[in-house]
């Protein structure tokens, strides 16, 4: 199919020197710190693997990463079924399309610590919109810097928020692939809506749904800004997620050995949890 | 079928109500946000509006953030094309293990590059310029060009490469106008998403950069701790953060869900 040309490497050339500088070099000073001790003044002491042992049986770490866990699980439990929904009602053709489609897009068109600082003014008890609705409208006491249940309820909202019209244009994409003639054999045959659901159009939305998952994944898992700009990672520690427990020791602290070394496992997490999903999915695809 | 289109309207009204709320903060006066709850601007005031274009400290933020964008956005495109025509054409030695080394660098972290970057971007002597910002936003975007014109590239059927080497086109002449006029929706999906990444990512723009080069969501961080609680002036840069993204969201409307997909559907 694809011609033999090893010559094709000077046209990947550019890209490869471009992303090298900025992944390999910065990686290198992240692998020379997770070995190394200092003291400041550039001196270096050799380190081994302590700060890898270190933070993997600190409780602190697991804290984070279980909190990390949590978020990113509640996330794709709620965004990819609700996505799909959206999609599912979306209509097909017509003048309301484009409009659909620009004004789902627009809340990822934000820069990410303007998302956070938008829902904190929209979530103060007092003046917020959200914030005086649920206190003095429906008379539940909500206050996100204070109960630990609302901040976090706070920044799952405005992930869903945030994101759910990622899974929902990847759906549609795939929904408006479908040929009428398989929903016209659908009708012929009598079929259920859901027998249309699972044996058609989920079928169909496969690949954009392994990316849509995918996407959401790593998205979810390295999210930074919009909590830390929301919340702060309070209260107390309650929404400090492994990003932002990074942040605190590697530029708060200045704790270079452990941070890089947390910096390597929490990649190295990523790069295991992306490849076991990838796989996962689309081994299922090569059986069916 | 009425009760079918409640859904996306549903989701489109919850969509909107931040966004309304943050605009509708921006005209307020801080007194009046000060003073309690009100649906609506009780007296309309461009204050906060007046205040951003004629500080320079933040309409600069501004031209910043735009000028390190557009830096980026050219840069990505351009590097992404011919990789991207190699991935979609050739087979050579390493293309797999290559394209997967691409995608580990989106899964990447920002927080985990922050320090390395600002050591390795003052190293350099870029630290605090556009460039730097232009060049660090590459690690994500460029493997992001790249898959999504990879896409686009797919689609085109190499009979048309073909025919045109047959008709004695140079590449170069037939990669600028055949090829490229060709997969044009493809160019304009891919500017839009570097746009996109680079728009929104504040993380490595804030630590690349100190006063020459600071992006506007930057001044924004400080004003909000420094100057007090001006939660009026805070709303108005928030909100003329979202219009560059609202024109650009409208040219590719048509093409939004396919670039999403990376041009593979």
């Amino acid at each position: 199919m694809k011609t033999q040309n090893q010559r094709a490497w000077f046209f990947v050339l550019p890209v490869l020197v471009l992303v090298a500088f900025n992944a390999l070099i910065p990686m290198m000073t992240v692998v020379n710190y997770s070995v190394q001790e200092t003291f400041g003044d550039n001196l270096f002491f050799w380190q081994g693997l302590d700060w890898f042992e270190q933070v993997l049986t600190s409780e602190r770490f697991h804290n984070a990463l279980g909190r990390q866990f949590l978020f990113t699980f509640l996330i794709l439990i709620i965004e990819v079924p609700l996505g799909i929904a959206i999609a599912l009602a979306m209509p097909k053709k017509g003048p309301w399309v484009p409009f659909c489609l620009v004004t789902m897009a627009l809340p990822m068109l934000i820069p990410w610590n303007v998302v956070g600082a938008m829902w904190n003014i929209f979530t103060l008890p007092d003046i917020g919109l959200l914030g005086y609705f649920m206190n003095h409208t429906l008379g539940i006491s909500y206050d996100m810097t204070q109960d630990p249940i609302a901040a976090w309820v706070t920044i799952i909202v405005m992930d869903v928020w945030h994101w759910t019209s990622l899974v929902v244009l990847l759906a549609y994409a795939g929904l408006v692939s479908i040929p009428n003639a398989y929903y016209q054999a659908a009708e012929i045959d009598g079929a259920s809506n859901w027998a249309i659901f699972r044996f058609i159009q989920l079928p169909k939305m496969k690949t954009v749904l392994t990316i849509a998952i995918l996407l959401r994944f790593m998205d979810s898992f390295n999210i930074y800004t919009e909590p830390f700009v929301l919340t702060g990672g309070g209260p107390g520690n309650s929404t400090t997620l492994l990003s932002i427990d990074l942040v605190k020791i590697a530029l708060g602290q200045f704790d270079l050995g452990p941070a890089a070394a947390m910096s390597l496992i929490y990649f190295a997490i990523t790069l295991f949890a992306s490849w076991l999903f990838y796989t996962l999915m689309t081994m299922n695809d090569n059986k069916s | 079928m009425r009760a079918k289109s409640l859904v996306p309207a549903l989701y489109i009204l919850f969509l909107m109500l931040p966004i309304y709320w943050l605009v509708a903060m921006s005209f307020k006066t801080t007194n009046e946000i000060l003073a309690g709850f009100s649906l609506f601007p009780q007296t309309w005031t461009f204050d906060n509006y007046i205040e951003i274009f004629t500080d320079p400290t933040w309409y600069w933020g501004y031209i910043n953030s735009i000028i390190y964008v557009t830096m980026n956005t050219v840069i990505s495109v351009m590097v992404a094309l011919p990789a991207a025509y190699a991935f979609s054409r050739y087979s050579f030695i390493g293309d797999k293990q290559l394209f997967f080394w691409l995608l580990t660098n989106r899964m990447a972290p920002a927080a985990v590059f922050a320090l390395p970057f600002f050591q390795l971007y003052s190293a350099v002597g870029l630290f605090d310029t556009h460039i730097a910002v232009a060049l660090a936003h590459c690690l994500f975007n460029v493997p992001l060009a790249v898959w999504i014109l990879e896409g686009f590239m797919s689609g085109v059927p190499k009979e048309l490469d073909e025919t045109a080497y047959v008709d004695g086109y140079s590449f170069p002449r037939f990669f600028v106008t055949i090829f490229l006029p060709a997969i044009k929706s493809g160019v304009g999906v891919a500017a839009f998403f570097c746009f996109m990444f680079s728009w929104v990512e504040l993380l490595l723009a804030k630590t690349l950069t100190a006063v020459a080069a600071k992006p506007i969501a930057a001044v924004m961080t400080r004003t909000a701790s420094s100057a007090g609680y001006e939660l009026g002036l805070l709303a108005a840069a928030g909100t003329l953060t979202i219009i560059p993204g609202a024109i650009v969201i409208y040219f590719v409307r048509n093409y939004i869900a396919k670039g999403f997909a990376l041009g593979r559907v």
